[in-house]
């Protein structure tokens, strides 16, 4: 099972707009990248997160875990995440 | 189970500050859902995907307005089907219907335009190939041969005297009009004498009645101005023809090449931006053959033999998204089932693509790839797409012209197509192709037929 972590010094809103205070850079999150975003930053791990978007959206977990990696790589990629 | 939220795949996108962020502060691109009111949906469920869409309203909607845009501005006006821009049986009777003329340039579209009962004095047969089997079915039909060469105006001479019949024909003229490259291969050279030689060795000729004069001087020309040069060329053959023969032409037929609102690769703004209207064509034929000065009973018919510029609007392809990959760069790809087996204008045209089902309102700088594992198969290399997912559906438009003629038979068949005709009723016009269809001329040697694998 995969945890992560998230750098302290992120801010993200509601809508979407994430702010990266150590190097400045800002960065967009369409609705449901936001909402995993947020479940991250509460300290959700890979299944807890697969389990309730699968629960809540209109998607398989099989997919949506597909997804899930893609995301995580480009979060990562942005400096956005840490795989524990 | 019941009544879970719409999902979309999670995105991330850095913003670049500077400058306006190229993504996510675009207007999101219009979804197409629905094809002359029927849901794109429905359409690939009931006949597949990929699937060709045509639309008879609009076809008939862009012949008429054709015709009446030139028919107020010249007296006499005759548009002839350029078969090979589209000859699907359904396509090109719709244009029949609309009072087209056919325009072939083989004996296998030569065939077609008759089967589907267009008359024989009604069908064009042009092109540089026509074998005396076809020249001899021509001129028993009373076809209006278009001739290419030296080669084929002896050949006519020689048949005609052999059949004791007389052909109708005319003489494709080539010419400078302006524009790079320039296209001298096909029919007689104008500014070289070249042409006058012909008309010359045709009036001389007893069998060969002299009809016509023909001229094709591109294809997605861009300036008006090229066809005013052209029919003053054409109207100054037709005026040295009364004057040093006495002979009045029938028609003077200005070939097609106007173009479609595709966008071509390497064009910046788009199409519907920077090309002339129809009108402006109009007016630079008409005003180019109006230098003719003639009576006007002595006027020739003006016939267009327009392709594109006619039938790639009226023509969409419903496309689905198989994968959803990202390339090593980061940039989204997608892959679809339509690929350039299909879409053979993607070597000419930026094609409009649009989603065909609402999304958000994220976009991704979004390359589109076709299903043929082969590096050619790029759809587009940069688009901005919302965000899309595996079975979402694409709808590349303007797509009627050239691609349902020359695509390819190339690791995948090709898929149906379909009419919605103008009462909203869908009409399968050309069934997919299966593996009987496509291996009915192959011939497999006896000993190769038990095979120990
Ligand atoms: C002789 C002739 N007429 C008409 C056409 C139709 O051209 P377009 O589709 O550019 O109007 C062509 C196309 O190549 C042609 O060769």
């Amino acid at each position: 099972m995969k945890n992560f972590t998230i750098p302290q010094n992120v801010a993200v809103s509601d809508s979407g707009f994430l702010f990266l205070a150590s190097t400045g850079e800002t960065f967009n999150l369409n609705e449901q990248g936001t909402l995993i975003y947020k479940m991250l930053q509460n300290g959700l791990n890979n299944e807890e997160i697969v389990n309730q978007i699968t629960a809540e959206y209109e998607i398989s977990s099989d997919l949506f875990q597909k997804d899930l990696d893609d995301f995580l790589h480009s979060l990562k990629t942005f400096g956005l995440v840490k795989e524990l | 189970m019941e009544n879970k939220k719409r999902y979309e795949r999670p995105v991330v996108i850095k913003q670049y500050s500077g400058f306006m962020n190229k993504f996510g502060s675009r207007p999101v691109l219009n979804p197409v859902t629905t094809i002359d009111g029927i849901e794109v949906d429905e359409l690939a469920e009931r006949f597949g995907s990929p699937l060709f869409v045509i639309s008879e309203k609009a076809i008939r909607s862009n012949q008429r307005k054709a015709n009446r845009i030139f028919k107020t501005r010249y007296p006499k006006v005759q548009f002839a089907w350029s078969y090979k821009t589209n000859y699907l049986n359904a396509v090109c009777a719709v244009f029949h219907q609309e009072g087209s003329w056919a325009e072939v340039v083989s004996r296998f579209e030569y065939d077609k335009a008759k089967k589907l009962g267009v008359k024989g004095e009604n069908i064009i047969f042009n092109g540089p190939d026509k074998s005396r089997d076809d020249l001899t079915v021509a001129i028993n039909d009373g076809a209006k041969i278009h001739i290419d060469h030296f080669d084929e105006l002896y050949e006519l001479i020689d048949l005609t005297s052999q059949l004791n019949k007389k052909a109708n024909v005319a003489i494709r003229v080539n010419m400078d009009t302006g524009t790079y490259p320039k296209w001298d291969r096909f029919g007689f050279n104008f500014e070289n004498g070249e042409a006058w030689q012909a008309l010359k060795r045709i009036i001389a000729a007893t069998n060969l009645n002299l009809v016509g004069l023909h001229t094709h001087i591109g294809t997605y020309m861009m300036q008006a101005d090229s066809y005013k040069t052209a029919a003053i060329k054409m109207a100054q053959l037709a005026a040295g023809l009364k004057r040093e023969n006495g002979i009045l032409l029938d028609y003077i037929d200005m070939g097609g090449g106007l173009p479609s609102n595709n966008t071509l690769i390497g064009q910046y703004l788009p199409a519907e931006q920077i090309l002339p209207t129809l009108e402006e064509f109009a007016d630079a034929i008409s005003e180019g053959l109006m230098t003719l000065n003639f009576q006007p009973d002595e006027m020739p018919l003006l016939i267009l033999e327009s392709g594109r510029a006619l039938i790639d609007d009226t023509s969409k392809l419903i496309s689905t998204v198989i994968a959803v990959k990202r390339l090593s760069d980061g940039r989204r790809a997608l892959i679809v089932d339509a690929g350039v087996n299909l879409l053979f204008t993607r070597f000419w045209y930026k094609h409009k693509i649009n989603p065909a089902q609402d999304s958000g309102v994220m976009t991704e700088d979004t390359a589109i790839y076709g299903p043929l594992c082969m590096n050619i198969d790029c759809l587009a290399e940069s688009l901005v797409m919302p965000v899309l997912k595996k079975g979402d559906k694409l709808i590349i438009d303007y797509v009627g012209a050239y691609n349902m003629t020359q695509w390819m038979q190339f690791i995948h068949m090709r898929p149906n197509v379909v009419m919605i005709l103008e009462d909203g009723t869908v009409e399968l016009i050309r069934k997919a192709e299966d593996l009987d269809y496509v291996q009915m001329p192959e011939v497999l040697p006896e000993k190769f037929k038990s095979l120990p694998v």
